[in-house]
């Protein structure tokens, strides 16, 4: 297979690996160390993509990062990956990739036709044109989506891998050019620890797009002989495909390595993308420069192409993107790719220069090229391909042109000078300067540890380069301690040559006014022209940062790299200042696009939150428990018997602890443990009510609140001993109540005597429920005497239950006589199995979180989090009794505000439905008048609604607004169905008001 | 992502810590003698400092002590840690 455009020889490609890949559902050749521009180019494919807005034609631009046309999407099904740039794709064999954003291809697309209607399309048209009628947008906003954006999302889960690596470095140099090779040895032979990352295929930047020497060697030679001396340096670590795209704070960088992007799919084990987490003490930016285009109209037909780019296809791909060229250009280094093309065999019809003759122009003419100073290319013709350009006469200022001419070109090489690549100096919080001598901004002063040096300080000769790299190395090894700060061994010398200034030449004028000619393209990738920035300057938006988000300057994936300087000078013109006084809009991490993969890494699926267990959770499984996830626990939910429903099997739960007993595993409370003399002093400081004078061997219910008065957490603290006691919390507040203790006691009241350890995970926790629980532990324990008598409810005893060393707490939360027994995790499945064991006689029951929530209700017991929300004292909930009144704690004064001692707070309340089968929905809004006009006042809602078993009727709680003085009342409640059902306000407790059955 | 030099531990990344306000707010010591208004500057109001900004952190994930960090809330560079109860540095304004 022939690729009709590919050089016989040079090039970095390996042609003894030849290869196909598809592009657009057509197979081409190509070499191993292409991409898949270089491809397309030596198969003579310009047309790649159509534009965002216009669809027009759009060709492959530059050669590297910079590219902003070529977006594809590569890869089928789930590893497809949208809106790569096709400069940056490596080929392998059987690569597949197709242009996005075309409908029904690239060739022929149909949405085409917005082109020619261009003129009625100015920034801000869909919302000034969709506005009407009102309300409309959405539907509109549907089919403007559509036919607007760019790749698609890959059709199923990532089936790859992605990790994170975290590294401390003394030197980062992010770039592999002249600057960041000289930068990264200079700073390696001191010693230091250095990581050298560049986003190409192999170290060596624009030396290997060139034709340059250093030391008299070929410049790719050099680079071999440097990155040997690197790969010897034990602390040089060197990473391609590898792009710095993040800094911040503290010089800490984030980099995304691309490990197997080039490689079939599957065909290497290891992650495909790999997240770098560099912490560096220095950092030296060796990023370098990006050509900028010049804005002229139709600039962005396929065939006009940086000329920077055709250079390295020629050097780095041996391609020859065409055969008949003109360069245009406001400055000298397009010269050499006028040279290079020269030299590949190609016809240069001329070179066009904005400025008058110069050294380089005498040079270029000595080697028969014709060279056109003071012209400059107005327009191009052809669409798909260009044919040819127009040309006119400039004025010495650039302002205006006059008279014609015309040349014939498949390729037009443009050069408006360089912009360096100040992004990654800007994220570090640094605000680059414009540097009207070299047109261009370079950075500003450094506010973190950072220096640049090459081209990215807009230093564009390879000498500048060289001296600033191995300076900058030096001075940053330096600065960790590494090395004396000066250089190793002499600079390298290049054959350098002066030159000519560049000249700005922002708008390249056409004859008539802008809004007149075709498109003068700024920022092709958002379809943005010279014309819109005039309009939205007209219209008043006079700041970059605004005339960016109005006409799309530089919101695309490549967030302006190619065209925003531009944008920034026009708007600068208009103004009639210069480009430094508009200033660049905020450049934000990161550089380029980072997958989100790269960014979870191997935090997902079951990595992504750890899941906790209790010690019993596998018996849960084997019984075939349902779970709910609590906070980060499992916890068991119901236990349904064949073919049992979810309200079948907790009305069997709840009734097996009402009428005999039930068995639930606790574990997953939050327990600290708490030691020391001042123990009861902090504690009753914590909690509502006094804590002072616990006996030893019993238990307190107690209320726990922020200093906003607000109930936060509740639990039982129980007195082991003197100075020991165990607090339980609920298990989703107890990590929260562990840091709300640790800062009181750290920060405010360092002078209590006490220790604090979670121990949440220490103990099993099995509760048994119900009038038979006493039996069933008697025939387990026989060490503790359980009578009412001497181990009375809200007690505490120690013994042996199923032969273990236990904890057992007399307290209820579902109001029946009930056993919390405590043991060493490692025997809470043991003991668990032993109480199933001995309570087989009284058909004893597994019951879950949901049955343990209805018989809590059935109680009026609240469940922080679920019948409260933070805004909930503790005098709403008719909880008054709880608040010590002889002594301060946290959050009481909060409870005597104003608004907190109205009467009309929402307050907590049971709820009666008329009808006893109608089951209130959770959530829903509770009115007085369900007939009034909307909107209607809303006096709370239900937090907690379910059907009870035990009581054979609907029971709800709920917050209303002055409830405790409305018992009796009728509210209406709204249904999702929007129906509204009818409630009477009752007493939150439904069941044994009295509190008899727990006390037996 | 800011490196903070945790007193007891060294520096550890952001990651690591918890942040937890304005630091040396002191609870008042009788509570039930200050207006609403008294008691409310001490629950909500806050300095909103642009520069030098005393703040407590928790090493959560490590020791899970508090301590003291003098942070510029424009550079984000933290100048000084601290225990609790040790004097911050310089002038208070």
């Amino acid at each position: 297979m022939s690729q009709p455009h590919r050089l016989a020889e040079g090039g970095r490609i390996d042609r003894k690996r030849p290869l196909t890949f598809t592009f657009n559902g057509r197979v081409y050749p190509a070499f191993r160390g292409d991409t898949l521009a270089s491809g397309l180019l030596a198969n003579g494919v310009h047309l790649v993509a159509r534009s965002l807005k216009y669809h027009r034609p759009r060709g492959i631009v530059g050669a590297g990062v910079e590219e902003s046309n070529a977006l594809v999407q590569v890869g089928e099904g789930a590893r497809s990956l949208p809106n790569l740039v096709a400069t940056q794709v490596e080929l392998y064999d059987g690569l597949s990739a197709r242009s996005v954003n075309v409908f029904p291809s690239v060739g022929f697309d149909l949405r085409a036709v917005n082109g020619w209607f261009a003129r009625l399309m100015p920034p801000g048209f869909y919302y000034k044109t969709f506005m009407w009628p009102a309300g409309s947008w959405r539907q509109y906003e549907h089919q403007i989506r559509k036919a607007a954006g760019f790749g698609v999302v890959p059709t199923g889960a990532d089936p790859d891998d992605y990790d994170h690596m975290n590294v401390h470095c003394d030197v980062l140099v992010a770039g592999a050019g002249p600057a960041g090779l000289a930068a990264a040895l200079e700073a390696g032979r001191t010693g230091a620890r250095v990581i050298l990352m560049d986003e190409r295929t192999e170290p060596g930047g624009a030396l290997l797009a060139g034709s340059g020497r250093i030391e008299g060697l070929p410049a790719g030679r050099w680079v071999n002989r440097m990155v040997e001396e690197l790969a010897s340096l034990p602390e040089v670590q060197v990473l391609a495909r590898t792009t710095v795209a993040g800094y911040y704070e503290h010089n800490f960088l984030l980099a995304l390595e691309r490990r197997t992007d080039h490689l079939a799919p599957g065909s290497d084990p290891g992650p495909r993308q790999r997240l770098w987490r560099i912490r560096a003490k220095q950092v030296v930016l060796a990023t370098g420069a990006i050509e900028r285009p010049l804005v002229f109209c139709n600039n962005d037909r396929p065939g006009v192409m940086l000329a920077s780019g055709v250079s390295e296809y020629i050097h780095r791909y041996a391609v020859l993107p065409g055969s008949r060229a003109v360069v245009f250009t406001n400055n000298d280094s397009a010269y050499q790719t006028a040279f290079d093309l020269l030299d590949a065999g190609a016809q240069v019809e001329a070179i066009v220069d904005s400025r008058p003759a110069g050294q380089r122009s005498a040079e270029a003419r000595e080697r028969g090229l014709q060279v056109m100073n003071r012209h400059a290319v107005v327009d191009v013709r052809g669409a798909k391909r260009i044919r040819g350009v127009r040309l006119m006469a400039l004025s010495a200022d650039g302002g205006s042109v006059s008279g014609k001419g015309r040349l014939a070109c498949d390729l037009l090489a443009v050069s408006g000078g360089w912009s360096p690549t100040v992004q990654l100096h800007a994220q570090s919080g640094a605000r680059p300067a414009y540097d009207a001598r070299k047109v261009c901004f370079v950075p500003g002063p450094s506010v973190q540890a950072e220096r640049s040096a090459g081209a990215c300080r807009g230093s564009f000769d390879l000498q500048a380069c060289l001296t600033e790299g191995f300076r900058a190395g030096a001075a940053a090894a330096h600065a960790t301690g590494h090395g004396d700060g000066g250089l190793s061994r002499p600079i390298p010398s290049v054959e350098g040559r002066e030159g000519d200034p560049i000249q700005p030449l922002w708008i390249v004028p056409a004859g008539k006014p802008v809004s007149r000619v075709p498109k003068q393209f700024v920022d092709p990738l958002m379809d943005v022209s010279a014309a819109d920035i005039l309009t939205a300057v007209r219209e008043g938006y006079d700041s970059i940062e605004y005339v960016k988000r109005y006409t799309n300057l530089g919101m695309g994936p490549d967030q302006g790299r190619l065209g925003n300087v531009n944008g920034i000078a026009i708007l600068a013109d208009q103004h009639g200042t210069d480009p430094g006084s508009i200033g660049t809009t905020t450049f934000r991490p990161m550089y380029t696009p980072v997958t989100f993969a790269a960014l979870s890494g191997g935090e997902q699926k079951e990595l992504f939150d750890p899941v906790r267990k209790t010690a019993i959770h596998e018996w849960h499984v084997e019984q075939g428990a349902l779970f709910e996830n609590v906070g980060q626990w499992k916890r068991a939910w119901y236990f349904p018997w064949p073919g049992e429903s979810l309200d079948e099997a907790v009305d069997r739960e709840c009734l097996a602890v009402r009428r005999s007993v039930g068995v639930l595993d606790a574990s997953t409370l939050g327990k600290i443990d708490i030691q020391g003399p001042d123990a009861n002093v902090f504690l009753n400081r914590v909690y509502t009510n006094p804590f002072m004078k616990v006996p030893i061997g019993r238990c307190r219910y107690g209320l726990m609140l922020d200093e906003n008065g607000m109930l936060m957490d509740d639990g039982v603290t129980a007195r082991l001993g003197e100075d020991h006691y165990l607090m339980h919390t609920t298990t989703g507040g107890a990590a929260h109540v562990m840091s709300w203790l640790e800062l009181w006691l750290q920060t405010e009241w360092p002078e209590l005597k006490l220790y604090m350890t979670s121990v949440t995970d220490h103990w099993a926790t099995v509760s048994l429920c119900g009038p038979n629980s006493r039996r069933v532990l008697r025939k387990l324990c026989s060490d503790v005497d359980l009578s009412r008598e001497s181990f009375p409810f809200m007690a505490v005893r120690e013994g042996a239950v199923a032969g273990v060393p236990a904890r057992i707490f007399r307290i209820s939360f579902t109001g029946e006589l009930t056993y919390e027994v405590n043991v060493n995790a490692n025997f809470g499945r043991h003991v668990w199995e032993a109480v199933f064991d001995a309570g087989e006689e009284y058909g004893i029951t597994p019951f879950g979180t949901e049955a343990m929530h209805v018989l809590r209700a059935e109680k009026g017991y609240v469940i922080v989090g679920q019948d409260t929300d933070g805004s909930v004292t503790p005098v709403d909930l008719g909880m008054e009794r709880m608040l010590g009144r002889k002594k301060d704690f946290l959050g009481k004064r909060s409870l005597f505000r104003s608004y907190l001692v109205r009467k009309d707070r929402k307050q907590f309340v049971g709820l009666l439905t008329e009808d006893p089968k109608e089951v209130l929905p959770e959530g829903g809004q509770i009115v007085d008048d369900p007939s009034a006009p909307l909107p209607r006042p809303m006096l709370g809602h239900v937090t907690s609604s379910y059907y009870s078993a035990a009581l054979e009727r609907s029971i709800a709680l709920g917050l209303v607004k002055g409830g405790h003085g409305r018992t009796g009342e009728t509210v209406h409640i709204q249904n999702f169905d929007g129906r509204t059902i009818a409630a009477r306000i009752a007493d939150p407790v439904f069941y044994d008001p009295k509190g008899e059955r727990q006390n037996v | 992502m800011l490196l903070i030099e945790c007193p007891w531990c060294g520096p550890r990344d952001e990651s690591e810590f918890a942040y937890s306000g304005e630091a040396h707010i002191v609870r008042p010591l009788t509570p039930e003698e200050l207006t609403d208004e008294e008691w409310a500057d001490y629950l909500f109001c806050r300095r909103n400092t642009r520069g030098d900004h005393l703040e407590q952190w928790c090493h959560a994930s490590g020791c899970r002590r508090y301590f003291n960090v003098q942070r510029d809330t424009v550079t984000y560079r933290i100048k000084s840690v601290y225990k609790p109860g040790e004097p911050p540095p310089g002038d208070r304004p």
